[in-house]
């Protein structure tokens, strides 16, 4: 298409709209003063008050462990969950299957979260770490389900059918052939999975109990308290670790991206 | 059954790739809007959990059937608190969505039509936020509209404001849809991408050579072809924020009435669950039909 000489305008003031807020919120993690507003100087204390404060870190490690177990499980039940939606032509279910699939990616958190704390509450089971756990895989594994089904949909089967041909097992041909091409798709979807468990307040405050703290429900009730550095610094660090993180994945991906075309391309001289 | 498609995945592990994922879904989505709607006709009692049972088991579903108690429905439907915050919480969705449309819109347009070089960048660049947290991005803006916040100080400075004057967004309707827009931005401006992306070039440009007009063209043209994006795009944001929390609960006010906080305060303050599940009740019953043409939009896609 046909760009319009206001298109860097548009694409300026709206990537300004999404930016601004988050670099202002970096500088001033920095600020030796603690008011929001007044510039005091370049400063770290905020970043030595937050690792001295036990009750966040605490909390971090929560948070942490609970979203590495919640990706992981999410993946491998979103990763199966996309072969069924996209290998699987038919099977007894399959409409209430991918809605249950989609429905939760829209689903209000308050919903997901009340209905989650209510089962666990009916099966009597006591509220913590395991159960945020299971409630964040829940809904993460209907992102990488997304991610990985959309991979699958562009995938191209003659390698599998020739593995199948030459005799190899279904498994084994899933472990050798189609998990090393879909891998980029479904380590994105982890990446994605982690974040969303890393970031999610509302279902993790309905499904918690005690000692279980998450790193958002303690940044949450001390925002209402009102904005402090401290926040700040905390947010910094997490900022920048989702960056590194997205911006390896990316490079990553497009190197194994570029080693596939070279891949090919000799593999195609070799056979002609 | 009859025969299935060439799976390659023949056998018991055939089998368990849709069946692990299936029942882990019903035991923990399917599930617990049962309970939820279970509870949701049950008396409120104090002790904990604080709800009277109404079945035990699956023996009692004649005593079930004639206790069913929809007091707490009847409740919702007395009170105008909530009748309004239902109102008001699809109005402030509707609003939200057209504004997430009106300046989404140019945005993916602008990225459809950029070179190609530049176009897995700016994906990335509109990602990017997505993936930093929610919360966040949120409490970035308190720091932003507070009256002697970051707005008002620019604002003085650059000599709109008089050095008295301060800024009065926070806590306001204002606030919420600004941090409603900036939140859900990425998920207006990718899929709305995503359609306007994959256009051919070539209707345009025939457009052009027979004289029709550039805005024309648009309405005529790029517009309608770009309508399973919008679909999508205006559907993953008008549902969820329907039922958001956190924004109307950090940047809006005491007039600020949305249905995910007033179901919130009936939980955690009131304490309140079986009128907590009639209003989750409720407001999926409003979502409903929203939730099905998303899921058409998707199932078409997928």
């Amino acid at each position: 298409m046909k760009s319009s000489r206001f298109d860097p305008v548009v694409l300026t003031l709206g990537f300004a709209f999404l930016y601004i807020p988050i670099i202002i919120l970096v500088i001033y993690s920095f600020n030796a003063s603690r008011l929001v507003t007044v510039w005091g100087g370049f400063s770290l204390q905020w970043y030595r008050e937050m690792w001295s404060n036990q009750g966040l870190m605490d909390a971090a490690w929560v948070t942490a462990r609970v979203a590495v177990l919640s990706a992981s499980i999410g993946t491998v039940l979103g990763t199966m969950a996309a072969l069924a939606l996209v290998r699987y032509a038919r099977f007894p279910g399959k409409t209430l299957f991918s809605g249950m699939i989609y429905a939760p990616l829209v689903m209000p958190e308050v919903i997901t979260g009340l209905s989650l704390l209510l089962l666990f509450v009916a099966v009597g089971v006591d509220r913590g770490f395991w159960t945020v756990t299971i409630a964040h895989t829940t809904f993460t594994m209907c992102y990488v389900a997304i991610v990985v089904q959309s991979r699958l949909l562009t995938f191209d089967r003659s390698l599998e059918e020739a593995a199948q041909d030459l005799g190899c097992p279904p498994v084994k041909t899933f472990f050798k052939i189609t998990l090393p091409l879909i891998l980029p798709a479904v380590v994105a979807g982890w990446m994605l999975a982690f974040t969303l468990s890393l970031d999610d307040l509302v279902i993790a405050s309905f499904t918690t109990g005690p000692g279980a703290t998450t790193l958002p429900i303690k940044i949450y009730s001390q925002v209402r308290l009102g904005v402090t550095p401290e926040i700040n610094a905390i947010c910094t660090i997490l900022i920048g670790l989702v960056t590194i993180g997205v911006v390896a994945a990316s490079l990553a991906s497009k190197r194994t991206e570029l080693r596939r075309i070279r891949d090919e391309h000799v593999a195609l001289r070799g056979s002609s | 059954m009859a025969e299935i498609s060439t799976s390659p995945h023949a056998g018991p592990a055939r089998w368990l790739v849709v069946a692990v994922p299936y029942v882990w879904l019903l035991l923990f989505f399917v599930a617990p809007f049962l309970i939820i709607l279970k509870i949701s006709l049950s008396d409120t009692a104090i002790a904990m959990p604080p709800y009277t049972p109404l079945l035990d088991g699956f023996g009692g579903i004649g005593d079930f059937l004639s206790q069913l108690d929809f007091e707490n429905y009847a409740f919702l439907t007395e009170d105008p608190l909530y009748i309004q915050s239902y109102l008001s919480s699809l109005r402030m969705a509707f609003i939200s969505t057209v504004l997430l449309l009106l300046i989404g819109y140019p945005m993916a347009l602008a990225m459809a039509r950029a070179p190609t070089r530049w176009r897995p960048t700016l994906v990335m660049m509109v990602i990017l936020p997505f993936w930093t947290s929610f919360l966040i991005r949120v409490y970035a803006w308190i720091g932003i509209l507070k009256p002697e916040g970051l707005l008002t100080v620019l604002l003085q400075a650059i000599g709109l404001m008089g050095p008295e004057e301060q800024v009065q967004i926070y806590r306001t309707d204002t606030a919420v849809f600004i941090g409603i827009v900036y939140s859900y931005l990425p998920f207006m401006v990718l899929p709305l991408y995503a359609a306007l992306e994959k256009m051919d070039g070539t209707l345009l440009e025939a457009a052009n050579d027979l004289g029709c007009p550039p805005l024309k063209a648009f309405w005529r043209i790029t517009f309608p072809l770009s309508l399973p994006g919008v679909i999508a795009g205006a559907m993953i944001c008008f549902i969820p924020i329907t039922g958001e929390f956190v924004i109307p609960d950090l940047l809006g006010g005491a007039e600020t009435l949305m249905i995910g906080k007033t179901l919130w305060t009936e939980f955690f303050g009131n304490r309140d669950w079986p009128l907590a599940s009639a209003v989750a009740v409720l407001l999926l019953l409003v979502l409903v039909v929203p939730i099905m043409i998303f899921q058409n939009q998707q199932q078409k896609v997928g």
